[in-house]
């Protein structure tokens, strides 16, 4: 197969590098499921429609961004999904119960999420302790925290908050929230930094190989912190814009966040080995999984829960183009050898 | 005497024992009736009994884990399975005209626990036959699953009134819980068949390293196929055991987060994540302190808010314990000096042997 591409490449200038073609393929379905949504329903070819997805998905778009870098690194967070409800409840709590400003809030609570992934960044690294045990105990702490806040829904009534939520930012007669735009800022930093700074490139590398990052003499202790702090405030500023599209805090928001943000790295092309992977993947595959909600509703006589159904069986076809393309290890993903297995527990 | 205690310290079991027996026993001082067994109207009874009852669903799906785990892979699809077993049998129970007729409960437990078998050939196929990366590999059902349990149940909450299935998770025999029975059923049967046969070594050997067991000769695939059916097998028992015992089937809650307490009961009862080596007396044990914590959380009278708090810190805190690496930074920092390179935690290392 990949002789195969190799020709093509020779022959045609134009065709695409092979750690490009996953990315490519999800452009493809993104394309593919627009022009099927606007052949079907009258209403969907108004490009509004692709905004309300990124309107709908800004939250998950920041949160899925953050896990992009711990999925890169070889890593996994399972604590996004509560960090998010965490994020929502204690902005709600300080506003308008203890009557905090905004200002103070604001910094405060991204600041506790990226302490959040930082302790568990440490206690991964310097413990050795799997990445999928120490994320699982952060995911029951958040969540148990948010509890200790309260148990029911706290609406906030904040002006800035109220601001941010209600703010319309209007071109040409379309419409995005401030969150849209938030979001997007940080999918460009994000990108900026994955492809042009030392942390980006000691990320892929700890990732590809940890003990060969080592020997390169690349600091991983300092990166593999950094990227569970980076999921730790990108999950709090997640929760942040959550708490704007809601105007609320709830300690049962975002169950199984954690899971829409690994599909929607998976769906964008990214190795859950590490390694490879691009966030321009991630913006996709959340668009991907926007669109087939939109589609439902669009559809109008399917069930919620066929999102689930559709959910897994691209992730399934995406797999499978993986393995199909040979994008992976060379020393094979399945049963990694005990060189690579102790990875997950350094 | 102290050498012994330093071997007795490092047996592998040793951890998970004293955090149960301090569990437990702290329970003693908030009720001092805890350790009572009593044997009421044939059955018996008592807060023991009790811990051994809710936790039997937890037991054999962290059993199936356990066996997978030791191939070095890992199954996140068995809370869903839980949920379309439940939702498959509720659904074949309600259908029928007496609700009560034992063979109609018999079909309905049988084809469910089918399902349940298709389900863990189908995530072993994809382990074994395709060779996706076990986590991949089982996300896809765990996503998907949680949606195909809501079609079974077409969104609602099925609730049945069969007394023969509610034997199975709530009913006596010789006056045990049915449902601690086939948990004990199925663990001896684990144990036999894994520790008494080859079949366990061949299991450590394909997690220690797959390519190398099937070049000397071991089947590899077939093996990691049949740990997942395996696996599949007790979600579906944990499943039906589940929707009997509350006598209804939620497609969206059922089994929630089962397989995240599995996955933990298996790392508390010391079998590693990265496979080649697992203990089922030590997940038992596993699943157990995480069902003795949550009544413990109960019976003391914490707020049940805060039960995952104290879940997160005994989580954490066991983990720690277990790890070589904390214990070395921690326990023998009096006596090293305190500059040990960061660099020594990058080399493979090899857990003390037992």
């Amino acid at each position: 197969m990949s002789t195969l591409m190799e020709t093509a490449r020779a022959k045609l200038p134009w065709w695409p590098q092979q750690r490009h073609v996953p990315v490519l393929a999800t452009l493809g379905l993104l394309v593919l499921m627009y022009a099927a949504g606007a052949a079907n329903y009258r209403a969907f070819s108004d490009p509004q429609v692709i905004l309300n997805v990124f309107i709908d998905n800004a939250f998950l778009l920041v949160v899925a961004v953050g896990m992009t870098f711990v999925i890169l690194s070889g890593g996994i967070d399972l604590s996004v999904g509560s960090v998010v409800a965490l994020s929502t409840m204690l902005s709600a709590d300080l506003l308008e119960n203890k009557g905090w400003p905004a200002f103070v809030v604001l910094p405060l609570v991204l600041a506790v999420g990226a302490l959040l992934g930082f302790g568990m960044g440490c206690i991964i690294h310097y413990f050795e302790i799997q990445p999928f045990i120490v994320t699982l105990a952060g995911m029951f702490l958040a969540r148990g925290l948010c509890y200790t806040i309260s148990t029911s829904s706290i609406p906030i009534r904040d002006g800035f908050w109220t601001w941010m939520a209600e703010a319309k930012i209007r071109f040409a007669g379309y419409r995005i929230s401030t969150s849209v735009v938030i979001a997007l800022v940080v999918v460009l930093v994000a990108m900026y930094v994955l492809s042009y700074t030392r942390l980006g490139r000691s990320t892929y590398a700890i990732g590809g190989n940890p003990q060969n990052a080592l020997l390169m003499g690349l600091p991983v202790a300092r990166t593999k912190i950094t990227v569970y702090t980076i999921s730790g405030f990108c999950s709090a500023l997640g929760g942040v814009l959550f708490s704007f599209y809601t105007s609320s805090g709830y300690g049962l928001y975002a169950v199984g966040m954690e899971l829409d943000a690994i599909a929607a790295v998976v769906i964008g092309g990214t190795l859950l080995t590490g390694g490879t992977g691009y966030v321009i993947g991630t913006v996709l595959g959340v668009l991907v999984l926007g669109l087939i909600q939109t589609i439902i509703t669009f559809q109008g006589d399917l069930s919620s829960w066929w999102t689930r159904i559709v959910v897994g069986i691209l992730l399934f076809a995406f797999i499978l183009l993986q393995r199909v393309i040979g994008v992976r290890k060379p020393t094979g993903a399945a049963h990694p050898p005990p060189a690579l297995a102790s990875r997950s527990s350094t | 005497m102290n050498a012994r205690l330093t071997a007795a310290a490092r047996h592998r079991l040793f951890w998970p024992v004293l955090v149960l027996a301090i569990l437990l026993l702290s329970n003693l001082i908030f009720t001092p009736g805890f350790f009572k067994v009593e044997v009421r109207e044939g059955h018996l009874y008592g807060s023991l009994i009790d811990i051994l009852r809710f936790g039997a669903p937890l037991i054999l799906v962290a059993l199936g884990m356990t066996l997978v785990i030791a191939t070095g892979g890992i199954d996140l699809s068995v809370g869903s399975v839980v949920a379309i077993c439940g939702a498959l049998a509720c659904l074949m129970i309600s259908k029928e005209a007496d609700q009560n007729a034992v063979s109609g409960v018999l079909i309905a437990v049988g084809l469910a626990l089918g399902l349940a078998l298709v389900l863990g050939l189908w995530n072993g196929f994809l382990v074994a036959g395709v060779g996706i990366q076990p986590i991949i590999a089982t996300l896809i059902l765990m996503v998907a699953g949680r949606g195909l349990a809501q079609l079974i149940t077409d969104g609602q909450i099925i609730t049945i009134n069969s007394s023969p299935y509610e034997r199975i998770g709530a009913g006596y025999l010789w006056t045990m819980p049915v449902s601690v029975l086939i948990a004990l059923a199925v663990t001896a049967a684990a144990v036999v068949l894994t520790r008494r046969s080859a079949l366990g070594m061949l299991l450590e050997s394909v997690g220690g390293n797959a390519e190398a067991s099937r070049l000397s000769g071991i089947r590899s695939r077939q093996i990691t196929l049949t740990v997942y059916v395996f696996c599949g097998l007790c979600a579906g028992i944990a499943g039906l055991m589940v929707s009997s015992n509350v006598s209804g089937a939620d497609g969206n809650n059922a089994g929630l987060f089962i397989e995240l307490d599995a996955i933990l009961a298996v790392v508390i009862g010391g079998t590693s994540l990265a496979g080649g080596r697992f203990s089922i007396g030590g997940t038992v044990l596993g699943a157990l302190i995480i069902q003795a914590l949550s009544t413990t959380i109960y019976t003391v009278g914490v707020p049940p808010e805060i039960t995952l708090l104290v879940k997160a810190l005994v989580v954490t805190a066991v983990c720690l314990i277990q790890s070589p690496a904390f214990r070395a930074k921690v326990f023998r920092r009096r006596s090293r000096p305190p500059t040990a390179p960061a660099v020594a935690d990058e080399q493979p290392r090899v857990e003390v042997p037992v």
